[in-house]
């Protein structure tokens, strides 16, 4: 198990290195769209078919927006020559990604291995939930109910990202 | 725990896209990486070896289902992210209707 889901994210990399270095706008998006798509399978594997399910909707959607907006536009990457701004760049990325390997080392230690769940908080959630929800996906339980509030902060979120795309995509704009 | 270095890996490689690119349409997709790469750290964290999908079989309903806490998490942010993806799609079509590029330092260099 842990090796297929590995082979799977080392897909993954692959597949966001080339949306990083593509040429073509349009490639890099359908390079992107490789990441969404492995994810669902890395998902189906982990016995998580919810979120299989909302992934792949949610990938295609972002896919459909992403191609929409790049055919509206330009498919020319932009390059330059690598001046000295490209270096400090460059230069800032390598201390960030050091940093990070850094917390890695740190967080590492503390990590449960791979497939060793304890189960400590998710016993109260799962012991006669049927009975206490009256749904018998725990996944669905646990949003409807035990969090309902929280699944209708997530509605409310929405909305307003539907009206600021409306208001965003609506508006004159000044003449430069 | 290699697969959750190459997790770790992944939201690194995001973050060097957001970092050192100028186009504002890759600086989207490595945002939507890094998103990715935390969405699969936490679905890994919820597996246990021999587990099934938590759906209770009421015929026998004790079984060694995986964590859901951790699914009803991300299923929430996989939403919202989609939220904020679009958002940003609008936002940047924006961007390039109003200076005719998606180089950032162009519209840097443009402003005033």
């Amino acid at each position: 198990m842990e090796l297929a889901i590995s082979v799977i994210v080392g897909f993954m990399i692959l597949g966001a290195l080339y949306a990083i270095h593509a040429r073509d706008i349009l490639s890099a998006v359908i390079a992107g769209g490789i990441v969404g798509y492995s994810l669902v399978i890395c998902f189906l594997l982990l016995k998580a078919p919810d979120l299989a399910i909302v992934q792949i909707v949610v990938e295609t959607i972002t896919l459909i927006i992403m191609v929409a907006v790049v055919l509206d536009s330009s498919r020319v990457e932009a390059y330059g020559k690598f001046d000295s701004r490209a270096w400090v760049t460059a230069g800032t990325a390598v201390l960030i990604l050091l940093i990070f390997f850094w917390f890695l080392r740190l967080a590492s230690a503390h990590l449960a291995p791979f497939g060793e769940n304890t189960m400590r908080m998710a016993d109260a959630y799962v012991n006669g939930a049927v009975d206490r929800t009256g749904s018998v996906n725990l996944v669905t339980g646990v949003i409807f109910d035990f969090r309902g509030y929280d699944t209708l902060g997530e509605a409310t979120v929405l909305v307003t990202a539907v009206l600021g795309v409306l208001t965003i995509l609506r508006l004159r704009g000044k003449k430069v | 725990m290699t697969v959750y270095r190459l997790c770790f890996i992944l939201f690194l490689t995001g973050l060097y896209g957001v970092i050192t690119r100028r186009n504002l349409i890759k600086i989207a997709i490595s945002l939507s990486v890094m998103e990715f790469s935390c969405f699969l750290f936490l679905a890994l964290i919820g597996y246990r070896d021999g587990g099934v999908a938590p759906i209770v079989d009421m015929a026998d309903p004790v079984k060694p289902y995986v964590d859901p806490l951790p699914q009803a998490m991300v299923l929430t942010a996989i939403v919202i992210g989609l939220a904020t993806t679009a958002m940003l799609m609008a936002v940047i079509i924006r961007i390039y209707r109003k200076y005719g590029t998606f180089d950032i330092r162009e519209i840097k260099n443009l402003r005033g």
